[in-house]
């Protein structure tokens, strides 16, 4: 075969994947301009005001909206959050700071299995802990669910984000005889505040938008509820119930919840990222 | 005069390697002490080892009794220790999260001091013993610990002991890291303060040990291999291993 | 061992001058004398902490709770769905993950539908997903200009964020359609050899679901590929270089091969995700638990066969044979998980630690 001939398929091939691989890549990221443009434009042209202020009207009468599912998400993720950021926090310190042998291990795997456990599953075993044991759905129960999520995203973001606190730092707080608690407490936690901030916001996102556990758990409600002991709305539940249904305008205003929940859930990601991120450790490293 | 530190057959180890051997030594309270030798000759594990920090290494374990005013340190709280025996570490580590004036009153606002009347007076005479009063006092509670330069940062950090009042202050290369002119700072430093305090210092730089310390023990793989008057050392020691160093024929 | 130190330091001498040790007078400390004794030491530290270790103590214990937290929520897990389909599996044994039949009414539960459904969806989706997904990562990685790297990777980042209920409403209202108008009828005219593609196109079936967990699956293996080849050290990328590699080779020999465990073990942590993932699909794969050759047919998932029926099922035989299903779901995702973090980690290993090296 001719030298040129080769170095020339050589170069065509070079091109070939190079194309190949953009217009991959254009095709990923039209995807999502799809997805987001559509979501926009059929979500903006469904809200208004009483979306926000306004519980669901019944079945074939217009308007109405979805503030009960929101202010239900709210009170499931407080729940959640109280239980969840806590533990997944103190998990993730304990990784950090003692986790250097065969048990901190076994905790770190187990944590990333947890994280790959089907939000469906995590649905069950909240049904089976806490509506089996209190015989009715419950914010409480939903929140269980999410919590149960959110611990290992925690533990994980809280870990990494210590382990980039500087050796230097541990050793300057322990040189200065302040015990290994405060030390971690006031010194290393502070410096790593920020990060911390940020894995607990992200994880916060991540579960914000979970409808599989809450399904048999807060189980949904057409109506206002202020109890944690109650059935109560969700946001994707509402959106998961009007976008099977028949009715057009429990479409429309399925479109509107999504548009709103995405903005909830990108805005608190992307927020968190300009905020935080990029100061974190600032002037540690 | 008396005796600051007394170190009888302390060994140290890193998992299963044994990095000292037994040393023995007196450091003489209210002068400074130096200690040399080649890298990894032990100097550093053996002044980690005068206030605990050496521990702190999971892989890591010490034996031997070390006596601090008659106390012995490894019969005691690690945490006791360390307030009593201060550390300068080789690069300067202030708190990043913090201000200047929280930098030097942390270490007694964490061990449970919470007068502001105290803290003033601390913050201001701890940076006036490190010499740096002068050049931060306006920034106090405005800048970061970590905005300063590196010499600053330093005279932070042994501010910052101070704070807690230490007996001894172990200064682990706190130079190393540092320009001329801010060593020279750091050197002058430490005439001041071991007029009040015993000082231990770790170097690289025999000039520097020659220049701040009245007594010099010379490391090597381990052991002490000599230790006596800095004079006596740096221009008849009595052992050919410390003479060859000294002379450069070593690392 | 060299001269013995206590001979010299009983000198009586404490202005011992050193070399040097005369070039400083010592007025300079002397105004602090006094004002450090403003400051006793019994003042600083107050007696309650000096009972520092026993707080100490208490603190670890704590953490230590918290991490022990994580292991028993996933022993809590296991023993709830053991528990909770002890009737189902007692029943019908090994026969309810080989039988096809899922009558609730007459009491007749095998679970084959489910992963058969379960399967079939997870493996379009990796057909369709891994080339664009692997793509995206090289193309960012080594190939795209430096000024678009960071907007594709944060595109490829929002997609993972957009929650599942939403990509499910997507999919009816648009997907779905698309499917159903255009594309159902390209494949059965190129493709109707294969059998896939034959039966009524109803758009929601096997295909959507399997082309809608493509897309929810993408960011996970594009990052974690992205992880992996920026693992690859710099050095194999200049060997091939230096050889005469063109881009493309250099990427082939150097990148990919180097690689190739831990993309595979990012294709296997989508493959979980694909799995499990619930809402989208039951959104649009048609919930009939059929077996059925065509992918225009409706199926069913496991994930889905939960969602629909846990909440209405009303007997203890009919609740433990989904927690059943549960279960089964949970051990494969599981399985899974452990292959794909165990491919990772063989490639990201070799890394420095960033830990406590500082």
């Amino acid at each position: 075969m001719p030298n040129k001939y080769r170095k020339l398929r050589r170069q065509l091939m070079d091109y070939f994947f190079t194309g190949l691989a953009g217009s991959l890549s254009v095709v990923v990221v039209g995807a999502l301009v799809a997805i987001f443009a559509y979501l926009v434009i059929r979500g903006a042209g469904a809200l208004n005001f009483s979306f926000f202020t306004e519980p669901p009207r019944p079945v074939g009468e217009a308007g109405g909206g979805m503030a009960n599912g929101i202010l239900g998400s709210l009170m499931i993720l407080a729940i959640a959050s109280v239980f969840g950021v806590p533990v997944g926090i103190a998990a993730g310190v304990y990784l950090a700071e003692f986790g250097r042998h065969r048990l901190a291990k076994l905790v770190r795997f187990t944590a990333d299995v947890l994280n790959g456990v089907p939000s469906i599953v995590i649905g069950l075993v909240a049904y089976g802990l806490v509506v089996i044991e209190q015989r009715h759905f419950s914010a409480f129960a939903g929140g269980v669910g999410l919590a149960i999520m959110m611990i290992p995203t925690v533990t994980r973001s809280t870990e990494e984000m210590l382990l980039l606190v500087p050796q230097a730092v541990r050793e300057a707080a322990l040189g200065l005889g302040i015990p290994q608690w405060r030390t971690t407490v006031s010194i290393i936690l502070a410096t790593a505040r920020s990060g911390i901030i940020t894995g607990v916001m992200l994880a916060f996102a991540r579960v914000a938008g979970e409808t599989a556990p809450l399904l048999f758990t807060a189980f949904g409600n057409q109506f206002w509820s202020f109890s944690p002991g109650q059935p109560i709305a969700a946001l994707p539940l509402q959106i998961f119930t009007y976008a099977i249904s028949p009715f057009d305008e429990w479409h429309r205003q399925a479109w509107a919840g999504a548009l709103v929940l995405v903005i909830l859930i990108v805005g608190t990601t992307t927020a968190v990222r300009f905020l935080f991120l990029r100061s974190t450790l600032g002037g540690a490293r | 005069m008396s005796t600051a530190v007394e170190v009888r057959n302390l060994k140290a180890w890193f998992g299963p390697t044994e990095a000292l051997h037994g040393i023995d030594m007196s450091i003489a309270s209210t002068h400074a002490t130096a200690v040399i030798g080649p890298s990894g000759c032990g100097k550093s594990t053996f002044i980690r080892c005068l206030n605990r920090m050496h521990e702190t290494n999971p892989e890591a374990r010490a034996e031997g009794e070390v006596k601090i005013g008659g106390m012995d340190i490894y019969g005691v709280p690690a945490v006791d220790v360390r307030r009593r025996v201060g550390m300068v570490f080789q690069k300067a580590n202030p708190f990043p999260t913090m201000s200047i004036y929280d930098n030097v009153a942390a270490g007694l606002k964490l061990n449970g001091m919470r007068d502001r009347r105290v803290l003033d007076e601390v913050v201001e005479h701890s940076l006036q013993q490190a010499a740096l009063w002068e050049e931060v006092k306006d920034v106090l509670k405005k800048k970061s610990g970590a905005s300063l330069s590196g010499g600053q940062q330093q005279r932070l950090c042994i501010a910052r002991s101070l704070a807690v009042d230490p007996e001894v202050l172990l200064m682990d290369e706190p130079a190393s890291a540092l320009d001329p002119i801010s060593t020279a700072k750091i050197e002058d430093l430490i005439f001041e303060l071991k007029q009040k305090l015993t000082i231990v210092i770790v170097t690289h730089n025999m000039q520097q040990a020659s220049r701040v310390a009245e007594f010099t023990g010379f490391f090597l793989m381990g052991s002490l291999v000599e230790f006596d008057r800095t004079e006596k050392i740096f221009t008849n020691p009595s052992d050919k291993r410390t003479e060859d160093y000294i002379t450069g024929r070593f690392g | 061992m060299g001269a013995a130190p206590e001979k010299h330091l009983s000198l009586q001498d404490p202005q011992a001058p050193g070399l040097g040790g005369g070039r400083r007078s010592r007025q300079t400390m002397d105004t602090s004398e006094s004002k450090l004794s403003l400051v006793t030491k019994a003042e600083k530290v107050p007696a309650w902490h000096r009972s520092g270790l026993n707080l100490d103590f208490g603190f670890h214990g704590l953490l230590l709770a918290a991490a022990l937290a994580v292991l028993g929520i996933v022993a809590l897990i296991v023993a709830e769905l053991i528990v909770r389909s002890t009737l189902a599996w007692q029943k019908f044994g090994l026969h309810f993950l080989a039988g096809s039949e899922w009558d609730p009414v007459s009491g007749m539960f095998g679970a084959l539908p489910f992963i058969y459904g379960t399967l079939v969806s997870s493996v379009i989706a990796l057909v369709i997903a891994v080339p664009l997904a692997v793509s995206v990562a090289v193309f960012v990685t080594e190939m795209c200009p430096k000024l678009l790297r960071k907007p594709i990777a944060y595109a490829t980042e929002l997609l993972a964020a957009i929650p599942s209920v939403i990509y499910g409403l997507w999919a009816i209202f648009v997907l779905v359609p698309i499917l159903r108008v255009y594309v159902d009828a390209w494949l059965r005219r190129y493709f109707a050899w294969t059998g896939l593609f034959s039966g009524p196109a109803y758009g929601v079936g096997m295909l959507a679901a399997g082309t809608v967990l493509a897309i929810m699956i993408i960011p996970i293996i594009s990052s974690i590929t992205r992880e992996v080849l920026a693992a690859v050290p710099q050095h194999q990328r200049e060997a091939a270089l230096a050889l005469g590699a063109t881009r493309w080779e250099m990427i082939r020999v150097a990148v990919l091969r180097n690689a190739r465990a831990g993309i595979t073990g990012a294709v296997i942590l989508g493959l979980g995700r694909a799995l499990g993932e619930t809402m989208a699909v039951t959104m649009v794969i048609g919930n009939r638990p059929e077996i059925a050759r065509s992918l225009f047919a409706p199926g069913y998932t496991m994930a889905s066969v939960i969602a629909n029926e846990f909440a209405e099922a009303a007997d203890d035989l009919y609740l433990s044979a989904l927690m059943e299903v549960g279960l089964a779901l949970f051990l494969v995702t599981i399985v899974v998980n452990i292959l794909a973090r165990l491919m990772i980690w063989t490639v990201t290993r070799g890394l420095p630690v960033r830990a406590h090296a500082q």
